[in-house]
């Protein structure tokens, strides 16, 4: 029984059906990982673990159930996702002793389908950051290198994967947050489309933006989980009513068979050249096998990162309104009076990249700089998304850089937020035009992962899945973390 | 000194009368204890969604058809961001635009004739919680229970010109809103209140002077009150050439004056922006015709129909003012062809019986049915008024049926021509001396004898008939009385 902690989710799955061992003992591994794993990765806020263990042995004696395709399966969450009863901060101090009355509904998903819950993952303060530094509760490391970030804002999840904690972990990406880590780390995550997953139950950043995803290690694991999780929810009026597709079984896609547009302006980024090297090998090997290429003009993208920390800002200032301390979360015992209650809760228990958006986004809906700010930001918006539609027309898919630097030491732009804006440029039309993408290791550049994102049409999750594998049998595997 | 004319306008914020709340499934009960009635969406939880009320918006919308308003197929909600401690998001989820409905009108009867105060919109929103202040212990407490309960909001035009006709107006909208049975408008429990814009400007005047806005009039009263003291009180200021400044205001109804609340400068910049949470609102056009269907005729037509049907204004009023009171009339009118009868009946004995019993007049024991015959009984006049008074308050208690309790009673008259004839030869036969004196030119006599053929019917005899069968009886003996003088 060695190395449970190495299978993949639908290798473990397999092994659970075959009775070659049981969700405790996977649970136990994976436990056991996390305990070893942690001084150096610091991806986990909370370990679920007794609750988890008690959870695989009640699975365990219940007995294998095929009709739930996660049974048994142990994966962690970002914490943004509510846990009936168990810690929920969003990587706040403001929400340090919260723990919700309720579930998250992708959680409810994720159990419903058997799924055991081991940890809550690390994150920038409400999911506002590109690095997990702006975790209230310290930072995360890179699996690869300890003294650089894991990226952001889902950094405990792709750390927590590619760190072989858990074989999948669930995130949020709201300009990034799943593709970049991801991306960083050297693992694979999935951004569904804007109402592919119901956004009921986890701690809101931008509401027209926000969308849950997994990150694992291989394609159909990022299947499985999407399987699990997606679908209309009563709860949520903006998850879609469509048709969930077969995701957990999708076919390998011809490369031969596909054509894929580069976004003239996200190529042309001033890359890092150990990040550039790799992308053009990856670009020749895709080639060699068959994939070909169409450059394609998206003009208005140049306007995306303004467009998106208007937008994004705007929602998040009046999603945090509620952070009050007057029903939960901290409350300042200072001056008395209203006004000191909220402004010193709300500066005691918010980080200085959660208030600079929310004084950012209170802003651009003031009177007066509304019309100039916000209602201009959201015309480029539906630019963007017609160059998107345009860019997609001669084309399968969309292929394009993540990160247009590998992960950095600490400490790199915590002084420099426009810079750290400016490096979410790869990310953030996707989130812009709500479509669905994908973030895949392309190789190392300088013993770090570098990531190439395939970006879909609306709802066409299964086909981006498709060729996502296709992209994974020609693409080198990146191998494991040194001193792992 | 140009004589100033007072400007106002309206904005009612009515509860509508739905279940449960507007973005979650709790259920409305003022009376329930404090935080009780709560969940992880009314109480602002991270990550809560709200979802819409579909009964809110058919009552909204029906509003505005009652109004003929334009009811938006597709309107939009709205993040009002404030912080309260009784704002549980940090925000009310309203609508700006478009909002549910644009335009209508409301016809009043002001003192000054009849007037068409034109509506802006009616759009819907979520009500706040209540903050309880407890000065002895220097707390405030915040209950929840309210926070989420679906309002409409109704915005005039400025088209009123006094206390009176603002007055009028409320009362009036306030009535069809509850027939409607869009709101319960139960006014002590804020469930129907009132915002007052006002402003003065010279008489002839087209543009609009700087207005004042007086916040949460919770009764009629009050709206008259403050608006007069407004009136007056910015009139003296334009006297003594002080600027009228942009305020809002609040009534203290124990000193009948207004107060500064906040100054413009100090008005909040709500910062409204569309709601990212909810999709539009749509209204199908197959919902529209459904509520179209089910609205009530307007009040002035109803008022013609009765008219028409020989009520009396007094009746029509009262009939209009009470709920279900017009529709139990049909029923009633659609068994017994005698509407002014029936009308009277309702007037006179069956709403006040109602109002003092506090029975809804659809619920009352005694139904369209019982009535209908109760009327019936009248107009053939087997029943006296004076019987029917006696015995409706146990027909109203018990429903029983009018016809066999009357008998029971032994109240039913004989109106029946041969009965009453035949009742009458024996009372001519055995008062000769009085019929004598009846003969004789003393009519007056004529009551006593009626009085007689009411003993022998014991009460039953319809008076009327009684006295006209006896004038027969006797005119018959006159006849042979002169015979015999003659001979």
């Amino acid at each position: 029984m060695t190395e449970l902690w190495r299978l993949g989710l639908g290798q473990a799955a397999q092994g659970l059906a075959k009775r070659q061992f049981t969700a405790t003992d996977l649970v136990s591994a994976s436990l056991e990982r996390i305990r070893l794993s942690e001084p150096r990765l610091g991806a986990c806020l909370a370990v679920l673990g007794q609750e988890a263990l008690d959870r695989a042995r009640d699975l365990d004696r219940e007995g294998h159930d095929p009709s739930r395709p996660l049974w048994g399966l142990p994966v962690s969450v970002k914490d943004v996702f509510c846990l009936k009863g168990a810690p929920t901060t969003a990587g706040s101090r403001i929400l340090e002793d919260y723990r919700p009355s309720f579930e998250a509904t992708v959680v409810r998903r994720l159990r419903a389908a058997g799924a055991v819950i081991v940890a809550k993952t690390n994150c920038d303060e409400f999911a506002m950051g590109s690095s997990t530094e702006f975790s209230a509760f310290g930072p995360t490391r890179n699996p690869w290198d300890p003294g650089r970030v894991p990226g952001g804002s889902s950094g405990g999840a792709a750390a927590s994967v590619a760190g072989f904690q858990v074989p999948a972990g669930l995130g949020t990406d709201t300009g990034g947050s799943i593709r970049q880590p991801a991306a960083l780390c050297g693992c694979l995550g999935l951004k569904p489309t804007y109402g592919r997953v119901s956004r009921y139950g986890i701690v809101a950043y931008g509401s027209s933006f926000d969308q849950a995803g997994p990150l694992a290690r291989r394609v159909d694991d990022l299947g499985l989980v999407l399987a699990a999780i997606a679908g209309p929810d009563g709860l949520d009026s903006t998850a879609s009513g469509r048709p969930v597709g077969d995701y957990a079984n999708v076919a390998e896609a011809r490369p031969g068979e596909l054509t894929l547009g580069l976004p003239d302006e996200l190529w042309a980024a001033d890359f890092d050249p150990l990040v550039l090297g790799v992308l053009e090998r990856a670009r020749r090997e895709l080639a060699g096998a068959g994939v070909r290429f169409k450059a394609v003009p998206m003009p208005n993208l140049r306007f995306s990162v303004a467009t998106y920390y208007i937008l994004a800002a705007a929602e998040a200032s009046t999603n945090l309104a509620r952070y009050d301390g007057v029903r939960y979360g901290h409350r300042s015992g200072g001056d008395p009076g209203l006004l000191a209650l909220y402004r010193d809760s709300r500066t005691e228990g918010l980080g200085q990249e959660v208030r600079r958006r929310i004084m950012l986004g209170t802003f651009v809906l003031s009177s007066g700089y509304y019309e100039a700010y916000f209602r201009k930001a959201a015309q480029v918006r539906r630019l963007i998304q017609e160059d998107y539609r345009k860019a997609l027309e001669g084309c399968d898919f969309l292929l394009a850089p993540v990160s247009s630097i590998p992960a950095w030491p600490f400490g790199s732009f915590t002084d420099d937020p426009l810079t750290a804006y400016q490096l979410d440029m790869m990310t953030l039309p996707l989130n812009l035009v709500g479509a669905p993408g994908l973030s895949m290791p392309a190789g190392l550049g300088g013993g770090l992962p570098v990531g190439l994102q395939l970006m879909g049409r609306a709802f066409d999750e299964a086909g981006l899945l498709s060729a996502a594998k296709a992209l994974e049998r020609i693409l080198p595997p990146l191998g494991d973390p040194p001193g792992l | 000194m140009t004589e100033m004319e007072p400007v106002i306008g309206l904005e009612i914020h009515a509860q509508l009368k739905t279940r449960t709340k507007l973005f979650c499934t709790c259920p409305i009960d003022p009376g329930a204890e404090p935080n009780t009635l709560i969940c992880e969406i009314c109480s602002g939880q991270p990550g809560a969604l709200p979802r819409m009320n579909g009964k809110a918006l058919e009552l909204a919308a029906k509003a505005g058809l009652a109004m003929g308003c334009r009811v938006n197929e597709r309107s939009l909600f709205s993040r009002k961001n404030y912080f309260y401690p009784d704002l549980p998001n940090g925000f009310q989820t309203s609508q700006i635009d478009p909002p549910i409905c644009e335009g209508g009108s409301l016809d009043i009867q002001g003192p000054d004739g009849p007037r068409t105060i034109r509506l802006n919109r009616i759009h819907l929103e979520d009500d706040a919680g209540k903050c309880v202040h407890d000065p002895r212990r220097g707390r405030t407490l915040v209950d929840l229970n309210r926070a989420g309960t679906p309002l409409i909001e109704i915005v005039t035009e400025p088209d009123l010109g006094s206390s009176a006709e603002a007055m009028e107006f409320l009362r009036k909208l306030h009535a069809l809103l509850v027939r409607l049975e869009v709101t319960e408008g139960r006014m002590e429990e804020g469930e129907f209140r009132c915002d007052v814009n006002i402003s003065l400007r010279p008489r002839g005047e087209t543009r609009l002077g700087v207005r004042g806005e007086i916040k949460n009039l919770n009764s009629f009263r009050y709206v008259g009150q403050a608006i007069e003291y407004e009136i007056k009180r910015q009139a003296g200021l334009y006297a003594a050439g002080r600027p009228v400044l942009q305020e809002t205001l609040h009534f203290d109804p124990d000193r009948h004056e207004t107060r500064t609340l906040r100054s413009k400068e100090e008005a909040h910049d709500y910062r409204y922006f569309p709601q990212p949470d909810l999709p539009p609102v749509m209204v199908a056009p197959g919902l529209l015709e459904e509520l179209r269907a089910s609205l009530p005729a307007p009040a002035e037509e109803t008022a013609a129909r009765l008219r028409g049907q020989g009520l009396r204004d007094e009746a029509i009023a009262l009939l209009m003012d009470r709920k279900g009171a017009v529709e139990y009339f049909d029923r009633a009118a659609a068994i017994y062809d005698g509407p002014g009868r029936i009308g009277a009946l309702m007037a006179e004995l069956l709403l006040p019986a109602c109002q003092r019993d506090g029975v809804p007049v659809q619920s009352s024991a005694l139904g369209p049915g019982g009535l209908a015959r109760l009327a019936e009984l009248l107009d053939q006049g087997v029943l006296g008024r004076r019987a029917a008074q006696e015995l409706f308050g146990e027909l109203f208690e018990t429903g029983a049926d009018p016809g066999e309790l009357a008998r029971e009673r032994g109240l039913l008259q004989i109106s029946d021509r041969g009965a009453l004839s035949e009742l009458a030869a024996e009372v001519v036969a055995s008062h000769p001396g009085e019929v004598g004196k009846y003969l004789g030119g003393q009519e007056k006599i004529l009551g006593f004898l009626v009085g007689q053929v009411m003993r022998r019917s014991r009460g039953a005899a319809d008076p009327k008939g009684a006295g006209e069968a006896l004038v027969a009886a006797m005119a018959g003996l006159g006849r042979q009385g002169g015979d015999g003088d003659g001979n």
